[in-house]
């Protein structure tokens, strides 16, 4: 009946990637927030097959201020994936450095944001599509907005104290969040300033 | 056992007689009529209520450490099974007799009094087996027979433990390696897990191989602190769309909290920390 016991004192106290609880809950927050874009974007082409004219009277957003952040979108890729790789080997002066690199890119784009939405070119009570256009662009800004936070937070951890080799497991998937920021944005960027060009 | 017999036998009436409602021509004549109540009480209390009380007599011993009386449980179990079935069967044919739904009140000479009648001695019924059920709860929970750890022998961890199970659970965890753990225990408990703080096995979720020991938190104010945020956020939205904006603030800061960890926290922690293999 009894043998040897289980011993499991050897184990690790954290791990990465599909090992890590957290890295299940991201990835399930992901595919429901993508849900929620495609709903969103289809929203958006919807109410585009429901009239004549689109956009209504307003010219289509000023494309420089949106084209402006998705060029420092994708070159925030760069260093998203430099802090990515510098938490799995847990090199702690990389990952500080490229954290304060990101929260440096984070407030360029909430900058570039700001006038991207005083130069929409409609309001977002004036009809159907400047309400799903408002829609869109808030949406996207509340995730940048809220992985923003996140990186500030963890930024401010690194430096506070030696941290727990989990908080590492933190940072990366933080890292793999802002991909989903970045990535959402290609969609919905040529939904906002492309599509009603043509 | 009965309930879910009962189950069953419920369920399958109130699901051919969904299958009865799509078809488009006999809907067109059944449509809001007591046809419909009667087919989704059939889904409803038979695909549901019959379920929920048969777990409910099943796990009463390990909730209370208590046995129900079997007696008592039968006598609830038929009252509440032919009431149902009074009451509701009836409905099929006011429904086919052309009785709209939601009504209080109806003509004298439509011919439908004799089924209603039925119809409310079977609910009458279906009470009286409920206060035959909250008797033998009360009884059971005094003076019920003690129940011990498994008194179904029943195959699942739960019954390996005491009955009320102690808020820790298992002092060790057992090794699990059957679908069947208490009917082919491997014999095997898990050691190793530090038991100064909170500290849970981890496993692989594909393959169940034990993986790592997760560090949970220290207990900790802010996860109420943010409920209350949360509720606020929703309340005030219910008046302002801004309530959304202003609300999030409270509830980012409360979140931080929640995440922040405490300076104690973490020296714990590093005290018990093993690092997993990581890349050169």
């Amino acid at each position: 009946m009894s043998s040897a016991p289980l011993d499991v004192s050897h184990l690790p106290t954290y791990g990465y990637g599909t090992r890590s609880l957290t890295w299940w809950g991201t990835m399930g927050m992901m595919l429901i927030e993508g849900t929620v874009f495609l709903a969103a974007i289809a929203t958006y082409f919807y109410l585009r097959t429901r009239v004549n004219l689109w956009p209504p009277e307003d010219p289509p957003p000023d494309l420089f201020f949106g084209t402006l952040n998705l060029i420092i979108m994708l070159l925030s890729g760069v260093p998203n994936h430099l802090l990515s790789r510098a938490t799995h080997c847990e090199r702690l002066g990389a990952v500080r450095l490229w954290l304060v690199a990101g929260v440096l890119f984070s407030l360029a784009f909430l900058l570039v944001r700001t006038f991207e939405f005083l130069f929409l070119n409609t309001t977002y009570t004036g009809s159907a599509y400047g309400s799903i256009v408002f829609a869109l662009l808030t949406l996207h800004t509340a995730h940048v907005l809220t992985d923003s936070i996140d990186t500030v937070v963890l930024t401010a951890l690194m430096f506070a104290e030696k941290p727990e080799g989990r908080r590492f497991v933190d940072v990366s998937e933080n890292c793999m969040y802002y991909w989903f920021v970045i990535l959402s944005w290609i969609p919905i960027y040529l939904t906002i300033y492309i599509a009603p060009r043509y | 056992m009965l309930f879910v017999v009962g189950f069953f036998f419920t369920f399958i009436i109130g699901g051919l007689t969904g299958v009865m409602l799509a078809s488009m021509t006999l809907d067109s004549q059944l449509h809001d009529t007591y046809f419909v109540v009667a087919h989704l009480h059939y889904v409803l209390i038979g695909g549901a209520v019959f379920p929920l009380f048969g777990g409910f007599h099943y796990w009463f011993p390990k909730m209370t450490g208590r046995m129900l009386s079997e007696r008592l449980g039968k006598w609830s179990f038929w009252l509440v099974f032919i009431g149902f079935h009074v009451t509701f069967f009836p409905m099929h044919v006011l429904g086919l007799h052309g009785m709209t739904r939601r009504i209080y009140t109806y003509s004298p000479t439509a011919g439908w009094e004799g089924l209603n009648l039925l119809a409310t001695v079977g609910a009458f019924t279906i009470g009286a087996g409920l206060l035959v059920f909250v008797i033998n709860v009360l009884r059971s929970l005094r003076r019920g027979e003690r129940a011990g750890a498994n008194p179904w022998q029943a195959p699942t961890l739960e019954w390996a433990m005491p009955s009320p199970p102690p808020p820790y659970n298992f002092v060790r965890i057992p090794v699990v390696t059957s679908r069947a753990p208490l009917w082919e225990p491997s014999g095997r408990e898990v050691t190793g897990i530090p038991a100064s703080i909170h500290a849970s096995l981890t496993t692989r979720f594909d393959s169940a191989v034990p993986d790592h020991i997760y560090l949970a938190p220290e207990p900790s104010i802010w996860p109420f602190l943010s409920a209350l945020a949360v509720t606020g956020m929703f309340i005030a939205s219910i008046f302002t769309p801004w309530g959304l904006v202003w609300g999030a603030i409270p509830v980012t800061i409360t979140l931080i909290g929640w995440f922040w960890p405490s300076r104690h926290e973490t020296s714990t922690h590093l005290r018990y920390e093993v690092k997993p293999e990581l890349p050169a």
